[in-house]
């Protein structure tokens, strides 16, 4: 990412909770909601709607369920049905219905009901052609204030809402209106959101800096207006570390955030500070699993020129993650550079872990960084190297990879990368395999001393015929 | 008595059952049940406490009953609480001073003033039933049901009502302040009842019997109640009076108003005058709000308040349910000690060959299936009289559910013409089919392939449409209900929210007049000639499916099967069961599709369709155990 950060970066935030996401946190505690009333948790954690059924008319004394109950619950099907399907218009005649909940006489249902209208509501006025920001913010401030229990959460929603529409300020305002009210007792849950109120106050106010920072490259150290705008800078830049950091402490996924956190640490020149904040967020065993993480570490490593073996480190752990990140080629140079034999071994290993994602098979460096190295290998006496990665992949690498039909359209689409597949293939799997024969047929003028080449390689090296 | 006069004249009541006796309950005017009919405001309606402290100087034994236990009259006359005798003494002879009727106007101002603040009106649960009764009896008259149901029938059943429940109209009702809640007017010239110069003086008039206690009872139960009822004022749990008291009285034999109720009431009054209204009908009506029920308490005026126990008394949160209300009808009928109700004769509405010509109709089979369904009607005996009118006080209270039992015949007699066996069906249908191809100018044969398409297609719509109206339906009413004093403003804001809310929401929603009340019909589907992409089918023959044998007509097919083998002999209230998936696919699509215009269980219609089948194969029920029995039949 460019460091110049823009809306967009805000928004990939909203993998924790925003307005993209409305659709799916929608189904979640809906469903959620409706799982508690109709299944049975059984021990071995099996669900038995029909169970669930029969204990609720027991419950209540085999009266049947009352008639409210049951087109309340309907209306909410209807309602979902239409947002699947894209019809705001119906979803808003059934939602006009459905906001009868708020009174339901169950009471549990009653304080369920706020957060469920709140959700499709939104959802609704975020699509609907006939809204607008003033429709919404009413309707935000409405549900806002239908007990305490959404205040936060609807709030930050709401100035989820106005990023969207570019109303920056208004945003800024609703979060720091947020940030400032107090009611009831504090919990747990709403320090999570409370401290998420503030990450967001501190990104916006990141994106400000940001913007200035630009500005400040753009002016000449000797312009007069440098100073003040240099200031500017600096001030923001204490009042967002200050927002972001109570965030990025908790255990979670906080990408953006730390990203922008990190890069003001940079600029700053507190290189023991950003690499704190990373090899925590990376490290730390409370946090989910985040490849991410590790990228950022790498890259910050790579950018402070730290030493071989702790990038190695680094890339070791992205590597059982993501096997296929195109890291991994990096990692590959890495690990061949290395001094150390079980390196050289590992580097092999990440080559053809590369090459087992479909994602990766027209990946030309990465059949080019094999041909070699498992030429390398096998000139190097590493036989048993070989054969033991390709133990596990001879059964399916043949059709997967080195199939007539692959060795024909490879040839038409890019015939470098069909020598070097064909390298490999010979290595592989002898001669004889037909991706190999395919390849050394075609007559090409130019790739003509090169394929010669290989055929001699392979004649001497392929792991199918070993020297005898 | 206006109504009682009314009833004689149409020689429906025999004069030795003459219900509400006329003698026993004062007439009650029309602006009585009008307006709000009982209360502080009137002159029977005293404050018991007030009576009894005017009446205690009098300490005289009764002449009657040796009791001393005196009210007063309207006239300023002492009366006996227990006995009901009047003496001839009269409160001005002893205390000369006081004109009774002035100060009783006096005060009934004085209690109207202090309870026109926040507080509202004092005012009984069984006033509030009364005024839910009295807004269905209009509505049902805008539905174009005589007005002789709501003046007479159904008025009396409720002044029943009161007197069998002792609310009013009998001697010791069960409202100890004194201010029974009987019916009233403005003028005061009216008194307690015990004042009617025609009351029989016989203690032994069977709507008094049940009311006779010995007299340390009536003292002790009496100051029991009135230091109750002066308890409940101070801690207030319910708007009306007896709210708290009303939700916890369980006597034996005793049947409670509930709302559901009022719709029995309703139905027997309908029942009572033969109106062309079926129960499923009357519930339709109620579900497409033609006539008041949920939410019924909303129209109460504006001094009525109702909260927390009332809440449980007047709120309702279910559309009535067909089984259910049929039972409470028996019940009430049964409590009410009803005599035979009018016959159902073969022109009246409810009788099965009219109804099932209603139903033909309604599901476009052909108007031919008519003389079928009558024919089966005769052999089940389903048509007489006897079998037909309700009777309560016989040895056992049951009616008949018209529109099922009318339905079920009309599936009867699919059954023999088409078998439903998910194949006979279908092969006449190709025989009509073939047959309408090559006689086009003929009267067509009624195919039943393409009579299921059209059905199968109109029905879905509406259910759909049902459905969604449903779903839509808004059951809040404008004045929240709330528990007590304390959460009334939390109540109301709700309210209020909700009303916003819903105000935004409806810019949203384009402004066609979709919601636009249905007008009540008894028809849901109309059935036209003109009508080219929904054929009609009333005109179609049933020829293809019936063959001449001489003078008579058999049909082709020879088969049937019975919906139930063997009937229940527990002690349940099911006779059978319905297990859908036993069953032919279009036996249960018709099930599905009937069960749907009466909005009943498909059960219930399977269950009537047994009972009709058990009439009709009476023998063979007995004689043999036969799974399927071939029938031929005369027309």
């Amino acid at each position: 990412m460019s460091r110049a950060a823009s809306l967009p970066v805000i928004y990939s935030a909203q993998s924790v909770i925003g307005m993209s996401d409305f659709s799916e946190e929608l189904k979640g505690p809906v469903t959620d909601d409706e799982q508690v009333e109709t299944s049975v948790l059984s021990g071995a954690g099996m669900h038995f709607p029909w169970l669930q059924t029969y204990i609720e008319t027991v419950a209540i004394g085999g009266k049947r369920k009352k008639d409210f109950a049951q087109t309340t619950s309907a209306c909410l099907s209807f309602i979902q049905e239409a947002l699947l399907k894209h019809q705001w218009q119906q979803a808003a005649e059934y939602m006009h219905s459905y906001f009868q909940t708020l009174e339901d006489s169950d009471s549990y249902k009653r304080q369920a009901a706020p957060e469920i209208i709140w959700k499709l509501g939104s959802e609704i006025l975020f699509y609907h052609p006939k809204s607008n920001v003033e429709t919404f913010n009413t309707f935000a401030d409405r549900m806002k204030n239908i007990g305490i229990m959404n205040y936060l959460k609807i709030s930050l929603q709401h100035a989820l809402y106005l990023l969207h529409h570019g109303m920056l300020e208004d945003a800024k305002r609703k979060l720091s209106e947020a940030e400032t009210w107090r009611h009831g007792e504090k919990t747990s849950s709403r320090e999570i959101l409370i401290n998420l109120i503030q990450a967001y106050k501190g990104l916006l106010q990141y994106y400000t800096w940001s913007k200035k920072k630009r500005e400040l490259s753009k002016l000449d150290k000797d312009d007069y207006a440098y100073s003040a705008v240099a200031q500017d800078v600096f001030n923001h830049s204490w009042k967002t570390s200050v927002n972001i950091s109570a965030l990025i402490k908790m255990p979670g996924v906080w990408d953006p955030f730390v990203k922008s956190y990190v890069e003001m640490l940079e600029f700053y020149g507190d290189r023991d500070g950003a690499q704190e904040v990373l090899t925590n967020y990376a490290y730390d065993e409370k946090f989910p699993s985040n490849p991410n993480a590790h990228i950022y570490l790498y890259n910050f490593l790579k950018r402070q020129k730290a030493p071989r073996s702790k990038l190695i480190s680094v890339l070791k752990i992205l590597y059982q993650i993501v096997p296929s990140h195109k890291l991994m080629l990096e990692f590959h140079t890495l690990l061949r550079k290395s001094e150390k034999e079980e390196h050289h071994k590992l580097g092999l290993e990440v080559l053809f872990g590369v090459l087992d994602f479909a994602g990766c098979t027209k990946n030309i460096t990465a059949w080019k960084y094999l041909a070699k190295y498992v030429k390398k290998t096998l000139m190097g006496n590493h036989l048993v190297w070989v054969q033991e990665e390709w133990k596990s992949r001879k059964n399916w690498w043949p059709s997967f990879h080195f199939s007539y039909f692959w060795a024909k359209s490879d040839w038409k689409e890019d015939t470098a990368l069909a020598c070097e597949k064909a390298f490999v293939a010979g290595l592989l799997l002898g001669k004889g395999c037909r991706y190999f024969r395919y390849i050394l047929k075609q007559d090409h003028q130019i790739l003509g001393k090169k394929i010669k080449r290989m055929k001699r390689s392979v004649k001497k090296y392929s792991i199918v015929n070993p020297r005898l | 008595m206006r109504g009682f006069a009314a009833a004689q004249a149409h020689g429906i009541l025999s004069p030795g059952l003459a219900f509400p006796a006329g003698g026993l309950l004062p007439p009650l005017p029309e602006a009585a049940l009008a307006t709000r009919v009982t209360g502080p405001g009137g002159g029977n309606c005293r404050g018991a406490a007030m009576d009894l402290e005017e009446a205690e100087e009098f300490k005289e034994r009764c002449t009657q009953c040796e009791a001393v236990s005196w009210g007063l009259t309207d006239e300023g006359k002492y009366y006996c609480t227990s006995c009901h005798n009047v003496t001839e003494r009269s409160k001005e002879v002893i205390n000369s001073d006081i004109i009774p009727n002035a100060q009783i106007k006096a005060l009934n101002r004085g209690l109207k003033r202090k309870n026109n603040s926040e507080k509202g009106w004092d005012w009984y649960v069984c006033e509030g039933f009364q005024h839910i009764l009295y807004q269905q009896a209009e509505a049902l008259k805008n539905l174009g049901v005589g007005p002789e149901l709501k003046n007479d029938v159904l008025h009396n059943f409720w002044k029943r009502y009161l007197q069998k429940s002792k609310q009013a109209y009998c001697k010791n009702p069960v409202y100890t302040t004194g201010r029974k809640p009987t019916v009233l007017e403005d003028n005061l010239s009216h008194s307690d009842w015990a004042s009617e110069p025609e009351l029989p003086s016989d203690v032994n008039s069977p709507f008094l019997e049940s009311g006779m206690e010995s007299q340390s009872d009536v003292h002790t139960r009496k100051s029991l109640r009135i230091s109750k009822a002066l308890q409940s004022e101070t801690s207030v749990c319910s708007g009306s009076l007896d709210g708290v008291e009303y939700s916890q009285r369980k006597e034996k034999g005793l049947v409670k108003m509930t709302v559901p109720q009022t719709l029995a009431f309703c139905y027997l009054s309908l029942l009572w005058q033969r109106e062309a209204i079926t129960l499923s009908d009357l519930l339709r009506f109620v579900e497409e709000d033609h006539i008041p029920y949920i939410n019924a308490f909303q129209h109460f005026p504006e001094q009525m308040k109702l909260y927390g126990r009332d809440r449980g008394i007047f709120g309702t949160e279910s559309w009535p349910n067909y089984d259910d209300i049929y039972k409470k009808t028996i019940e009430v009928a049964t409590f009410l000690d009803l005599p035979r109700f009018p016959d159902i004769t073969e022109d009246c509405y409810l009788h099965p060959n009219i109804l099932c010509m209603k139903y033909l109709m309604e599901v476009n089979l052909p108007d031919e299936m008519h003389s079928l369904t009558c024919h089966v009607v005769k052999m089940t005996g389903m048509g007489e009289a006897d079998f037909l009118t309700f009777d309560p006080i016989a040895k056992v209270a049951k009616t008949v559910k018209y529109d099922v039992q009318a339905v079920a015949v009309i599936v009867v007699v699919l059954k023999l013409l088409f078998l439903l066996d998910d194949n006979l069906e279908w092969s006449l249908s190709n025989l009509a089919e073939k047959h309408n191809e090559k006689n086009k100018k003929d009267k067509p044969w009624f195919n039943f392939r393409k009579w299921y398409q059209i059905m199968k297609k109109a029905f879905d719509e509406k259910k759909q449409n049902w459905e969604e109206a449903r779903a839509k339906y808004l059951w809040k009413s404008e004045k929240p209900l709330y528990y007590s004093y304390v959460d009334k403003p939390v109540a109301y804001k709700k309210r209020e929210m909700v009303v916003n809310l819903q105000k935004q929401f409806s810019t949203l929603v384009d402004s066609t007049p979709t919601a636009g009340k249905k007008s009540p019909s008894s028809f849901q589907f109309n059935w036209t000639e003109e009508d080219t992409e929904r054929t009609c089918f009333h005109g179609h023959s049933l020829q293809g499916v019936l063959k001449e044998k001489g003078q008579s007509l058999l049909t082709k097919n020879s088969l049937y099967w019975l919906s139930t083998q063997k009937f229940c002999r527990c002690y349940c209230t099911h006779v059978t069961t319905y297990e859908e998936s036993n069953y032919s696919l279009s036996y249960q699509f018709i099930l599905n599709l009937f069960s749907f215009l009466l909005r009943i269980k498909a059960s219930l219609l399977h269950e009537e369709v047994s009972l009709v089948e058990k009439e009709l194969f009476k023998k063979k029920y007995s004689v043999t155990k036969k799974k399927s029995k071939s029938k031929k039949r005369r027309r």
